[in-house]
């Protein structure tokens, strides 16, 4: 299912940022949104694609997406 | 008379746990928090600290960071130059530096040259600097817990060290947290 553009509550671009960070501003943008919102996450830290299955499976947040486009790991997650 | 080497049949006890195996489920259903134990001053030290526990309380882990012996100058504040009270603590601040922006290098600090590499290398590659990570980490709710011994040592009082801090505990303490639910981390 790929998620429209409107569906996106907030948008936490990460990109150029290295490990802990794009992990440590996606917790801290859940936050922000109601449970059930999604949130798209872009990246470029290569760890990044094992990381925030982790981080999903560890905080219960679902992660309904995720896609790379020209070395932009992107992610859609859902707000337990 | 031959040798053989016939094999014999022993009943060898192998040795069983003494504790029941708990199950999967209720492991999941008590989460561990992470007790991470800040010893150590150096850059690399802190700043490996300060990744792990911004990271744990990013994962929704109840993360808190006891700071003693070296691992404390990282929690005065930057702007401190000479704490303590007598001559000695005076001396031994000097010597080092406090603050989590003058921390050394264990291996090729070259009088400050090793560290002003890495924080170049750091912001070249948009890696956090410990100070960037200790924020988060402070935002997202980690406690950072001073060593009353370590205060006590080195004559170091409540205003010396940065905003935010939790009350100051002893080793009892962290041992009660420990031995009830937190994973430990010792750096």
């Amino acid at each position: 299912m790929a998620t429209d553009a409107k569906q996106i509550a907030q948008v936490v671009d990460a990109k150029g940022l290295s490990c802990p960070m794009p992990i440590v501003k996606t917790a801290q943008a859940v936050k922000m949104v109601a449970p059930g919102e999604l949130i798209e996450v872009l990246a470029t830290d290569p760890g990044s694609t094992k990381d925030f299955v982790a981080w999903a499976k560890t905080t219960g947040n679902e992660l309904v997406e995720q896609t790379v486009d020209a070395g932009v790991y992107r992610f859609v997650i859902r707000r337990k | 008379m031959t040798l053989t080497a016939e094999p014999v049949a022993t009943e060898v006890a192998v040795p069983q746990p003494a504790t029941v195996p708990v199950p999967e489920h209720e492991h999941e259903a008590s989460p561990k928090d992470v007790l991470i134990i800040l010893y150590s001053g150096e850059l690399e030290k802190t700043w490996a600290a300060m990744i792990l526990a911004s990271t744990s309380a990013a994962m929704g882990v109840k993360t808190r960071v006891f700071v003693t012996f070296w691992g404390f100058q990282a929690f005065v504040k930057d702007s401190k130059r000479i704490t303590g009270e007598n001559w000695m603590q005076k001396m031994m601040s000097f010597m080092q530096r406090p603050g989590i922006s003058h921390r050394k290098l264990s291996k090729m600090n070259f009088l400050g040259m090793g560290p002003w590499m890495m924080g170049r290398l750091a912001k070249q590659y948009h890696v956090a600097s410990p100070k960037e990570l200790l924020e988060a980490a402070q935002l997202m709710g980690v406690e950072f817990i001073p060593c009353q011994m370590t205060m006590d040592m080195f004559g170091l009082k409540p205003e010396d060290m940065i905003e935010g801090m939790a009350e100051p505990v002893g080793a009892a303490t962290v041992i009660g947290l420990l031995t009830d639910n937190s994973v430990p981390l010792f750096i």
